[in-house]
């Protein structure tokens, strides 16, 4: 116990933003700035890349659909690996590691956060849209106005579970040395060598808060939505599993 | 850029040892790893059931702990630093005996079994208390009744979400390489170096995961609408 508490005192400040001033943001802070920056440019791609798999062109939804199933069956740790090789080949220059981690986030958590949306879409009843169309909104207005607000708000809790996965993810970049709290921890742990199961209990306890908060923080939300949606359309949003929409059971029954 | 050449890498013998010896290895680890997430998990299930606040407490803790942390910092707990805590004696004959894979086989069992039990849980919380009360009204015993009208449902009910467990269990197996486990994505790295063919190796990575991957996806799929054909006879 004491060990630790030695540990984070000679550390904490590598713990929670890495070498700064002196090198490259590390630690928590840039596990955090890599995941908000990741879920937030991946959020535009995914709302498109739902609507194409909902679009009725089969030469748009097809593709689409063939990228998500594709993304969704090769590890992350492999597609990290193509992009870092992939990346400086296309724009033709070379590409820090941090980059890499953002644009693979990108596209990957794009992947799972179509499904989300695309549920989210799909469990809003049909008249919503049919309704939206016979008021006279086009396809773009009805989108805009009726479907997304709603299809979005029932799926806030959802995305907020997207966004502790993409905590979880971030750790990865450790493979291709991007700074962040895991490469943190393997630091001070090959400065000391001697305890390794302290200091990766302090990463692990550390994750655990971040995550642990958020993860309250979402089960909060869900019981606001289904609270709010009751009172209005009582559409049964299917439960999301991991980025797959898992058909709807219903807990209570009648 | 060079030419595609997928031959480079396929007819050099030793490229080929390796990435079959990797891809040998993935399957291992991730067909152990679920053996023993599958067996806890029914273990986290059952003391769950248990009319104990204390076992549900510690169940949902562990649940809560493998969901919370990051399955590559769970590795990293285990290989280097649970490991440093057992006896000597165990640790001489661990590291004698591929450590590195057996650390990962624990690691990703540990976590997926919390995944894994949480599915079937919410599988079994959606059937309605009155299936068990009817089929205890017709005479049926508590097992009686779980056998015959409880489980067949719930295990419908949870096969979706512990397929795709299945398929994110496989694709985890792939952080082994983190921990230094000489599985297909390791063997893609060193095969690369050697070979400066990079193109080449990670389209024999991907080919390899997409192909189980999907094979998975579909098995699930078939699996799904079996119980569900079954279900509506």
């Amino acid at each position: 116990m004491l060990d630790i508490a030695h540990i984070l005192r000679d550390n904490w400040l590598l713990l929670l933003i890495g070498q700064y001033p002196y090198g490259p943001l590390g630690g928590i802070a840039a596990t955090l700035i890599l995941s908000v920056l990741g879920i937030s440019l991946a959020f535009p791609l995914s709302v498109a890349l739902a609507l194409a798999r909902l679009s009725p062109w089969a030469w748009l939804r097809w593709p689409v659909t063939g990228l998500v199933y594709g993304l969704r069956g090769v590890p992350l740790l492999l597609i990290i690996l193509w992009t870092y090789f992939l990346l400086p080949v296309l724009i033709g220059q070379t590409v820090s590691g941090f980059t890499t981690m953002i644009c693979t986030l990108v596209v990957y958590e794009a992947c799972y956060l179509s499904e989300v949306v695309r549920a989210g879409i799909q469990a809003l009843p049909k008249g919503q849209s049919e309704a939206a169309r016979s008021l006279g909104h086009g396809y773009v207005r009805s989108l805009r106005y009726v479907i997304l607000p709603q299809a979005l708000y029932n799926m806030l809790p959802s995305m907020l579970s997207q966004f502790i996965t993409t905590i979880q993810d971030t750790t990865l970049g450790y493979v291709i040395n991007v700074q962040e709290l895991t490469f943190a921890a393997n630091q001070i742990n090959n400065q000391l060598l001697t305890q390794p199961f302290q200091v990766f209990f302090i990463l692990a306890v550390t994750y655990f808060v971040v995550c642990f908060t958020l993860t309250s923080l979402a089960h909060l939300l869900e019981r606001r939505v289904a609270r709010r949606r009751l009172g209005g359309v009582a559409a049964l949003a299917p439960e999301i599993v991991d980025g797959v929409v898992m058909p709807a059971i219903r807990s209570e029954v009648p | 850029m060079h030419d595609f050449n997928l031959a480079v890498i396929l007819q050099n013998p030793e490229f080929r040892a390796m990435l079959i010896a990797g891809a040998e290895l993935t399957l291992v680890v991730a067909v152990l790893s679920w053996l023993l997430a599958m067996l806890l998990a029914l273990v986290l299930l059952t003391v769950r059931l248990l009319p104990s606040t204390l076992a549900q407490r510690a169940v949902a803790a562990y649940v809560s702990y493998h969901r919370n942390v990051p399955t590559l910092v769970q590795l990293m707990l285990w290989y280097f630093g649970i490991s440093n805590l057992l006896p000597q004696g165990l640790q001489d004959w661990l590291n004698d005996h591929d450590a590195e894979a057996i650390f990962a086989v624990i690691a990703l069992g540990l976590c997926q079994a919390a995944y894994f039990s949480e599915d079937m849980r919410s599988g079994l919380r959606a059937i309605p208390p009155g299936q068990i009360e009817a089929a205890r009204a017709l005479g049926h015993s508590y097992v009686g009744a779980m056998r015959y009208v409880i489980l067949p449902q719930a295990i419908r009910n949870a096969i979706p979400a512990l397929v795709n467990h299945t398929v994110s269990l496989f694709k985890n197996s792939s952080l082994a390489m983190a921990i230094g486990v000489a599985e297909m994505t390791h063997m893609v790295r060193e095969v690369e170096s050697r070979s400066f063919r990079t193109f080449e190796v990670y389209t024999v990575a991907t080919v390899f995961y997409l192909v189980f991957s999907l094979l998975l996806m579909g098995a699930g799929a078939l699996l799904a609408r079996q119980y569900r054909a079954a279900a509506a006879r």
